[in-house]
């Protein structure tokens, strides 16, 4: 007791690396916004941010690899009163978004030149986003989930918008605000329920509790999982819930698109992975059936939604909804070799995605408009090298042996094949989409390389700068060198997910 | 006795409260309504003793956010009524039906026991040590302090992202007026 009469309070221990990761890319954008009101000059003040972030960036990934060797040698562990799990599964997809973040980054500098835009704060936010994913990927609490999903959220609706003359842009910005709003009150709502349930917010106390009480009444566990559902399928744009993604996808500036597209994947999957496994790992006979419509709708949906557009954007958003069908074949199938393909999966997709839509940034031009497909008409003959570096990525995304395509579909698969049953069913409903999809990316690759006819507008597309370039050389590189030899990945993501705390 | 009084009293304001809001034709003193209605909810919390929540109720709901509705009435123009017909004429009847079925939802579950938690409140909120203020409190900086501490970036966000949006950028006009 203290003067005051008052219990002292026993703070709960820190441990420092595990929260260092997302610590220190939230101090780079703090760093950014404070260099920023003494940089008044945009010229200076650019590159200094730029050089903030890249610190904030390499320090983060720094700690990820300290927490994996740590994590080797002495298991995963908790820290802050159990609401941080620092274990395999969270330094991957860490590792994963961390990628997306430099590649997205390295994208924006052209960009935010090119369309005459403010760029310190739009790299402020894109920081708070990725240190949102950094928590919402090693969050052990549905309360942790859920801040981490606004942190992620909230600054991608401003970045969504931030081309605020382009009205596409504003009301991109504006449908995604509305609609990830709802989503993620959606999500709370289920949280809420499933406390009500269990008394416990923590994913572990939610497992320990079902394990030992058998409830009388479950509709209000199974509500709160169908809500949690709902929102985190929001997220990862999973159909039915994906009628945001083409809009947004196209409205957003592409740097923006392309970080949406692989990290905020990454980090919505890595928390409905974790409450499903973690929390709820004993009741999967109550949520594989829901995945596995789920997983239907969006490998539909995203294939056949693809073939009937006409703007390069919107087929990329609605394969981006196909890929999630197909990641959620691997999470489905609730076995530890579902959740390790699911990780090879994201960590593949990451790049292909930020790889494709830095091409399709650079074809679509100034004013970011205009990426028609029309527009990719005779693509070979004025960029020989950008439309071989396309036609390498569209054909990874449709799953081209050699390619890593290829490797993170066979996961799937295979995973799927294991956990037998009706899983069987979703991986040949899977390859017929598989098919479908094929379809467009063939279609984008042979438009390409169709000759401009005389009517045909040919507008010059903007240059490939360097951080444009490193990301398109990067993504092609690892698409080959993991389609090769993907042991290397694969033996990540198997001892991630071994060292998956449960 | 008193507890009934007391309840009857914020119970008749929270009913009239909220039959204004519904009712006003000027869209401020629907707002103002509304505080009457969030005001006496904040009784009933105290009535049952939360005095935690009491209080939010009357930070965050009473204040903060009906100050948000004026705020946008405001920027929106006071002075015009709101126009009254309806651009989409089902709206109407399927907003009362919606509201019925919600209503006998309401109904329905309160007289049911379906939540099947695992601990109930037996013990009143004020018995241990401490309130619920100070309980509230020592979960905030024990259990929830990763959370808690997320929140501070949230704030950051919404600085920034709220400049990012509003202000308008010198860099960008100068692009327009060379493109004009």
């Amino acid at each position: 007791m203290n003067p005051l009469g008052v219990a002292s309070i026993v703070t709960p221990g820190v441990d420092w690396l595990g929260v260092a990761p997302v610590a220190l890319l939230a101090l780079a954008a703090i760093g950014i916004v404070l260099q920023r009101s003494i940089l008044r000059r945009a010229s200076v003040a650019y590159p200094s941010a730029l050089i903030v972030a890249a610190v904030g960036i390499i320090l983060s990934a720094v700690a990820l690899i300290a927490q994996w060797h740590r994590v080797q040698t002495d298991g995963s562990y908790t820290t802050l009163s159990k609401m941080v799990a620092v274990d395999g599964f969270s330094i991957f997809i860490g590792g994963v978004v961390l990628v997306a973040t430099a590649c997205s980054v390295l994208l924006a500098s052209r960009y935010l030149d090119r369309e005459r835009l403010d760029g310190p704060e739009y790299l402020a936010l894109m920081l708070l986003s990725a240190s949102g994913m950094l928590a919402m990927a090693s969050a052990n609490d549905l309360i942790a989930v859920f801040v981490a999903l606004e942190i992620v959220s909230i600054p991608l609706y401003v970045l969504v918008a931030y081309d605020r003359r382009r009205s596409t842009s504003l009301e991109a910005g504006m449908k995604y605000f509305l609609l990830g709003a709802f989503a993620s009150a959606v999500f709370l709502y289920g949280v809420a329920l499933t406390y009500g349930a269990t008394g416990s917010t923590g994913l572990v106390g939610i497992a320990n509790y079902l394990s030992e009480v058998t409830l009388l009444e479950r509709g209000t566990l199974l509500a709160g999982l169908v809500l949690m559902l709902v929102g985190l399928g929001f997220k990862v744009a999973a159909a039915p819930f994906h009628m945001w993604t083409p809009d947004v996808y196209q409205g957003a500036p592409t740097p923006v698109t392309a970080f949406m597209a692989s990290a905020t994947k990454a980090a919505a999957f890595a928390a409905l992975i974790r409450i499903l496994y973690t929390a709820l790992g004993g009741s999967s006979s109550d949520w594989r059936p829901l995945l596995w419509v789920l997983a239907v709708l969006s490998l539909l949906v995203g294939s056949i939604g693809a073939v009937i557009q006409t703007d390069v954007k919107r087929m990329l958003a609605y394969s981006s909804i196909n890929h999630a069908g197909f990641i959620l074949i691997g999470v489905q199938a609730g076995t530890i070799k579902g959740v390790s393909s699911a990780l090879t999966y994201l960590a593949i997709y990451a790049f292909l995605a930020v790889g494709s839509f830095a091409i399709v940034g650079v074809v679509a031009g100034r004013g970011d408009a205009d990426s028609d497909l029309e527009r990719f008409k005779g693509l070979s003959s004025r960029r020989t090298g950008l439309s071989w570096a396309f036609t390498l990525l569209l054909l990874a995304q449709a799953g081209v042996p050699l390619t890593a395509g290829f490797i993170a579909k066979f996961g799937v698969f295979s995973a799927a094949a294991g956990a037998g049953g009706t899983s069987y069913v979703l991986a040949l409903i899977g390859m017929l989409t598989a098919a479908i999809a094929a379809f467009v990316y063939l279609r984008i690759a042979a438009t390409m390389f169709t000759p401009a006819g005389e009517g045909d507008q040919v507008l010059a597309s903007s240059k490939v700068d360097l951080g444009t370039g490193i990301v398109i050389w990067f993504s092609c590189a690892l698409t080959i060198v993991i389609g090769v030899a993907p042991g290397f990945l694969l033996g990540l993501a198997e001892r991630a997910t071994l060292l998956f705390l449960r | 006795m008193v507890t009934l009084v007391l309840f009857i009293a914020f119970a008749i304001i929270a009913l009239v409260g909220a039959l204004g809001v519904v009712i006003s034709r000027n869209p401020v003193h629907s707002a103002l309504w509304l505080v009457a209605t969030l005001l006496s909810m904040a009784g009933f919390f105290i009535l049952e003793g939360a005095y935690l929540v009491s209080a939010v109720q009357v930070i965050v709901y009473a204040s903060a956010i009906v100050v948000l509705f004026l705020f946008v009435i405001m920027l929106l123009g006071v002075d015009r009524e709101e126009s009254l017909t309806d651009p989409l004429k089902v709206q109407r009847p399927v907003a009362l039906m919606l509201g019925l079925v919600v209503f006998a939802l309401l109904i329905g579950l309160m007289g049911n026991h379906w939540a099947t938690g695992a601990q109930s409140a037996t013990a009143a909120l004020e018995s241990g040590d401490g309130g619920n203020v100070e309980r509230v409190a020592r979960e905030i900086f024990t259990t929830y302090l990763w959370p808690f501490e997320l929140t501070s970036a949230l704030l950051v966000v919404a600085v920034v992202g709220g400049v990012a949006l509003a202000r308008r950028s010198r860099r960008a006009e100068a692009a327009s007026e060379v493109a004009q």
